[in-house]
């Protein structure tokens, strides 16, 4: 190719893309000055390296709630092309793979040869990448730890000290700092993380239905012990009788039944907003705990179910219309549980109910990373569609109960929490900044510190 | 309890090869279709012979596609874009990778328009990368295959080349040539028994086309992908419109009358 055309070319491929790329919540809204989508890790540093100052964000596929993911009137790096399986120890189910790859394609590549992911949240559609950088938690939290807690290496391009191989071994501050990091640390351009064995895709799963929150204790403190899944359905709308179901589960040794994985429906747009309204909404969770309530002993359901319930719908997020949502999840010391009928009252009183109401009892083992979420504790995430300032009334009415119970709010879920409210939840994040690439910021992180 | 890798056999999608489609070599192994194309084959359990120009690269597309099921995956870094390399790359794909079935031709390059109108050196590129040097590769390998009687050459042209428009035509017109050339090369090979299939995608979300306005709303690249494989097993049908709404909007666009069509500035 004549040298001419080779230059035009690569200034081409410079040239300015600007992708809506939103977050789950969508809200807050936000454009960027530009959307890079490096197909291949080589492309990483010289996107680094051009960039100016505090103006780049990894972005992979968007499931943080709130800002966490994005970078206002800057940059992001799209990393779902960065989405390659590097290897794998068929004796040991050490995994390399690169930043973009997300957990459904590692179920469906190692799921049918006996291996499943150590930790997974609530959805499958999440990069490895992202999984790091807000140290995802889920359903094994007390008997698994985070996610970060089975990355055993890392390798994280740095815009001023290129590729960085980490691990509690080698350059473990960094390692430390990249796990829960937010995207802020740099780029990660490939992770080894130990999968687990399983015998198939089946969970033996149980459900306990409570009704109190001392009752919710009791079950899951029992129940911890015995399953390596636990997670409760709150209702929000009891009243002041807090009730729910405890789902439970472990892996099945079922392995011969074939599972058939069934591609639900989807969202095709947003619907009127009108459609979620304190009666639906009470409906909805009265039905659903009627009908959960009733079901008694064990069953066999297929691995998507029991993980990925909301999976089924794709696009949910658009349930909530035009304006979006926000969620709620917090996390308070057990020695303050009074705070939780304390926060449902508020809610109640507000009369703008959640959907979906989710309570888990987090295990002790110490984080992961510097700026990690989960802690002992309870832990409960809330669904609420935006409506504007008296949604953000609310909150800020539940950032009280928090903060007056030493708790602490989930960045990855969070659109709008005050500094004041980050400094409580996150004491020590100073120590975090000299970790931060001089080339990376983001829109959640200018907001809690109040950064430029 | 049984063997977890027994269990994977049980719940998997069925990875049934078909006779036909078992040793594939993919001529333009990293360009954005040709990747996702190779993933399916992979799941299917094929065979792959990769070639592409940078070894980096393909180190990294190799060791994704055997864990996602290739039962063998050789690589041969070359630029496919430079003749005087071609008689090596058919030797080796001959000398290693013997009893090939189907040649996936997947490379290609869109220059901005505006540049190959300003110099004749983008524009002889362009054209060179798209048409010259594809034709002269397949050239090669058609030899073969008639001589074998058996197999099924398919390249990646473009819907771009059913008619030359304003904003895209030299990258239209080489394609357009690619497309004839596959044309005059399936009746040859007709009697032979080699299949030769022209596939046609329309804009797909890729790395060639980020550029481009409205590039948010081209087709993903797995959706053309799988209509890719399936026409790559089934050898049929002779000329792939994928999206399959290409082939109505195309033949649409054709009978727009000339003196109206020199008037749009699409």
């Amino acid at each position: 190719m004549p040298a001419e055309a080779a230059a035009i070319g690569r200034k081409r491929s410079l040239a300015a893309s600007t992708d809506r790329l939103a977050s789950w919540g969508r809200y807050p809204k936000g454009t960027h000055a530009h959307v890079h989508k490096p197909a291949w890790n080589d492309e990483l540093a010289g996107i680094l390296k051009a960039a100016p100052p505090a103006s780049l964000l990894p972005y992979g596929l968007g499931r943080s709630y709130g800002d966490s993911c994005l970078n206002t009137d800057r940059e992001l790096v799209d990393c779902r092309r960065l989405n390659r399986i590097l290897g794998f120890d068929e004796s040991t189910g050490m995994l390399r793979c690169e930043g973009g790859v997300s957990f459904a394609d590692i179920i469906g590549v190692f799921l049918p040869k006996g291996w499943f992911l150590p930790v997974t949240p609530g959805t499958q559609f999440v990069t490895v990448g992202g999984a790091i950088a807000n140290d995802v938690h889920g359903k094994n939290h007390h008997c698994a730890g985070t996610f970060g807690d089975h990355v055993h290496q890392l390798g994280l391009l740095r815009s001023n000290d290129g590729l960085v191989v980490c691990s509690r071994e080698e350059n473990p501050q960094m390692f430390r700092a990249t796990i829960g990091g937010l995207g802020l640390t740099g780029v990660i351009a490939w992770a080894d993380i130990q999968l687990r064995r399983v015998a198939g895709p089946w969970i033996d799963a149980e459900l306990a239905p409570f009704q109190s929150l001392s009752g919710f204790v009791d079950l899951s403190q029992k129940s911890n012990g015995h399953f390596e899944y636990t997670v409760a359905w709150l209702d929000c709308f009891a009243g002041r009788n807090l009730r729910g179901i405890l789902f439970r589960g472990n892996h099945s040794a079922e392995s011969a039944k074939k599972l058939r994985l069934k591609r639900g429906p989807k969202l095709p747009f947003n619907l009127p907003a009108w459609l979620l309204n304190r009666y639906s909404v009470r409906a909805f969770n009265s039905v659903y705990y009627r009908a959960h309530a009733a079901k008694k002993g064990s069953t066999l359901v297929g691995y998507d179910s029991f993980f990925y319930p909301l999976d089924s719908v794709r696009q949910w997020n658009l349930l909530y219309g035009k304006q979006g949502f926000l969620q709620y999840q917090c996390v308070i010391p057990e020695s303050n549980v009074d705070a939780f009928p304390e926060l449902l009252a508020r809610i109640a009183r507000s009369g703008m109910g959640s959907f979906l109401g989710v309570l888990k009892q987090f295990g002790s083992a110490p984080p992961a990373g510097m700026l990690s979420f989960p802690r002992p504790g309870l832990t409960l995430a809330l669904d609420f569609a935006m409506r504007g300032e008296r949604t953000l009334q609310l909150m800020r009415s539940l950032d009280d109960v928090v903060l007056r119970s030493g708790g602490a709010l989930y960045p990855a879920k969070d659109a709008r929490m005050s500094p004041a409210l980050f400094e409580a939840s996150f004491p020590r994040w100073r120590s975090f900044l000299p970790w931060i690439d001089p080339k990376m910021s983001s829109s959640f992180w200018r907001r809690v510190t109040e950064g430029p | 309890m049984s063997s977890p890798t027994h269990s994977a056999k049980s719940f998997s999608a069925p990875t049934t090869t078909r006779a036909l489609l078992k040793k594939v070599v993919v001529l333009g192994a990293t360009s954005g279709i040709a990747l996702e194309v190779q993933r399916h084959l992979a799941r299917l359990g094929c065979e792959l012979l990769l070639v592409a120009r940078s070894p980096e690269r393909l180190a990294e597309v190799q060791s994704d596609l055997l864990a996602r099921g290739a039962s063998q995956v050789l690589t041969c870094a070359a630029d496919l874009a430079a003749i005087e390399y071609h008689a090596g790359i058919f030797d080796f794909v001959r000398r290693s990778f013997s009893g090939y079935d189907t040649v996936l031709l997947s490379y290609g390059a869109m220059q901005d328009q505006k540049d190959s109108e300003a110099s004749v050196d983008v524009l002889l590129s362009e054209l060179h990368v798209n048409y010259v040097s594809a034709a002269a590769l397949l050239t090669l390998f058609a030899a073969d295959m008639e001589q074998r009687r058996t197999g099924c050459i398919a390249a990646i042209t473009s819907v771009a080349g059913d008619r030359g428009r304003r904003s895209n035509y030299v990258y239209g017109s080489a394609k357009g040539a690619l497309s004839l050339f596959l044309q005059g090369l399936r009746s040859r090979l007709h009697p032979a028994g080699v299949k030769v299939i022209t596939i046609k995608p329309g804009p797909v979300q890729t790395p060639m086309t980020d550029h481009l306005p409205n590039a948010a709303r081209f087709a993903q690249p797995e959706m053309v992908a799988r209509d890719i494989v399936r026409a790559l097993e089934r050898r049929s049908p002779d000329v792939l419109y994928t999206p399959k709404i290409w082939r109505y909007v195309m033949a649409a666009v054709e009978h727009i009358p000339e003196t109206l069509f020199k008037r749009l500035s699409f």
